[in-house]
């Protein structure tokens, strides 16, 4: 009998409505649409306020996956498109929003977004996306007064995580809790480079390593990669850390361990990948207000 | 009696057989690397002996190199892989100042005087994307056995445009490039533009001097050869065998220390 090839990288796709709100009678509907190079979000917001959200793969068309992921946000509600009144683009694919009246860069989008998700205490934000890795420092107004962006190098990515996943056959989801199931926390993969780091993996795999130890040693190599593009940047609290990884608490744990100071807690309510989205809506928000 | 020279790279383990007291090439042996290194360097070492008609204790002097040179626990001595490469080069081309050598994780280049003699080097080691991982990573994404990707890159018309830098995220661009249908010669084009583009830069830091030879696994392929020529707009003096440069240089080494 053949057996499929299990896609241990595969991350669930959603959508949610946040419970107990409407969006009849509203002031101002806003979309944020965020095309990321692995994922697209959107997040609709009604006068301000966080209502539904979608998070899906990004496909092959940067327009189609920015229309798919946002009709799935709507549906259910009764809303379609056309019922947004603003709708502004970011992250990767942001230009090819074929709905969107305007594009911001997702660098100004996290900083807004963590902003709101966690309040104006927030100074550093490390976004942890599916191609790249930002260490952005704003104000209290969510305002971007410094960043550093990796987007060369799939060390430190989710899609590093993703090939990393696949190779040691553990659902992507598992990596973090599984991480810490060791005696002892062995030193980091040597390697930077993901390919590079799959082979020195394998060969510890050969010399008899556990895979629970294995995936400490690579996401130990991966927070030791984020923490020197942070120091760069500069760390200051309040810290948090916004997209895919900030999931995984084996990079999370291993990432706090070294910069000394932990992140602020995720929010059950937000989603840490749609922070962005979150962002671009709110700018949507304040662009329609100054057109009416 | 005879000397060799051993070379253990991160996919093949070379041995060259040199006839003492002249320079000349008796035999040479190669190996996979598999699991067990001892075993790959026995194994090209052992391929060389038979090929020679030598038997172990007739070859009085053992030079090795190579990313995993300890795995030749009976060298006699060692030389760096960047000293190996100039002076197996200069060996086969005298006039060889520049020796870029590209293999399966790593890329390096080094300048040699004219004795053959190694005075500057540049090495990357870190990143797949410039080295025959990456290459390696691309046939497969493509599904083209990398023997193929040299003569189908020669029959390209165009190289489009590449973003991505990193192997990881090229393997995803290619496959969006095919989805757009761009054919698959001239996406093999554009990556060995990319790879000879990368190490160009490196050479370019290290200083260029003529003449220049490319060896090591990726002077095999056609493509990358003419990549390299195109990205250097100069001509470039590629060995017959140049796997095996690493190792004759190595052996000539131990010919010269075994003379005293």
């Amino acid at each position: 009998m053949a057996e499929e090839k299990k896609e241990f990288w595969r991350w669930p796709e959603y959508r949610r409505t946040v419970p107990g709100k409407d969006w009849k009678g509203a002031q101002v509907i806003t979309a944020g649409v965020d095309v990321g190079s692995v994922s697209s979000k959107t997040a609709i917001m009604v006068d301000g306020e966080l209502y539904a959200y979608a998070i899906m793969r990004t496909g092959s068309s940067s327009a189609g996956s920015a229309e798919k992921v946002t009709n799935w946000a709507l549906e259910g509600t009764g809303l379609t498109i056309k019922d947004i009144h603003y709708t502004v683009g970011t992250g990767y694919g942001r230009v090819n929003v074929p709905f969107a009246q305007r594009a911001i860069t997702e660098i100004a989008c996290h900083a807004r977004g963590a902003n709101f998700i966690w309040g104006p205490t927030v100074r550093t934000v490390l976004d942890m996306g599916g191609q790249d890795c930002k260490a952005i420092q704003c104000d209290s107004k969510g305002k971007v007064t410094n960043f550093l962006m990796n987007d060369k190098c799939a060390a430190g990515t989710g899609r590093g995580m993703e090939v990393f996943a696949d190779l040691l056959n553990v659902p992507i989801e598992e990596v973090g809790p599984r991480s810490f199931e060791i005696d002892e926390e062995p030193e980091p993969v040597s390697s930077t480079c993901v390919v590079f780091a799959k082979t020195e993996a394998v060969g510890l795999l050969r010399a008899g390593w556990p895979t629970e130890k294995v995936l400490a040693a690579y996401t130990a190599a991966m927070a030791e990669r984020v923490v020197d593009l942070l120091n760069r940047v500069g760390v200051e609290k309040d810290f948090v850390i916004t997209g895919g990884i900030s999931k995984n608490i084996g990079v999370v744990r291993r990432l706090e361990k070294r910069l000394g100071f932990q992140a602020l807690p995720m929010k059950p309510e937000f989603d840490p990948m749609i922070a962005g989205s979150i962002g671009a809506a709110l700018f949507a928000k304040a662009l329609y207000e100054k057109g009416q | 009696m005879a000397v060799a020279g051993i070379d253990v790279g991160a996919k093949y383990a070379k041995a060259v057989i040199l006839k003492d007291g002249q320079p000349e090439i008796l035999s040479k042996g190669i190996a996979p690397c598999g699991f067990d290194l001892k075993e790959a360097v026995e194994a090209a070492f052992q391929q060389a002996l038979s090929e020679a008609k030598l038997s172990r204790d007739e070859i009085k002097y053992v030079v090795a190199t190579g990313a995993s040179l300890e795995a030749v626990p009976f060298a006699n001595d060692s030389v760096s892989m960047q000293g190996a490469d100039a002076r197996g080069a200069h060996f086969l081309f005298p006039s060889v100042r520049t020796v870029i050598d590209i293999g399966a994780e790593m890329g390096r280049a080094a300048r040699c005087d004219a004795t053959g003699k190694m005075v500057d080097f540049v090495i990357n080691e870190r990143c797949a994307a410039g080295a025959g991982a990456f290459l390696e990573a691309m046939a497969r994404a493509l599904e083209v056995k990398l023997e193929e990707m040299g003569p189908l890159s020669l029959e390209a018309d165009k190289s489009p445009p590449m973003n991505a830098q990193c192997t990881i995220f090229a393997e995803s661009e290619v496959v969006t490039l095919i989805h757009e249908g761009e054919s698959k010669k001239n996406i093999i084009r554009a990556l060995h533009d990319a790879i000879a583009e990368r190490n160009i830069s490196m050479v370019r830091r290290l200083g260029i001097e003529k003449d220049v030879a490319l060896v090591g696994g990726l002077a095999k392929n056609a493509g990358f050869v003419d990549a390299m020529k195109r990205g250097l707009e100069m001509d470039i003096l590629v060995p017959e065998e140049p796997l095996f440069v690493g190792a004759l240089g190595a052996a000539l080494i131990a010919a010269e220390k075994s003379a005293g």
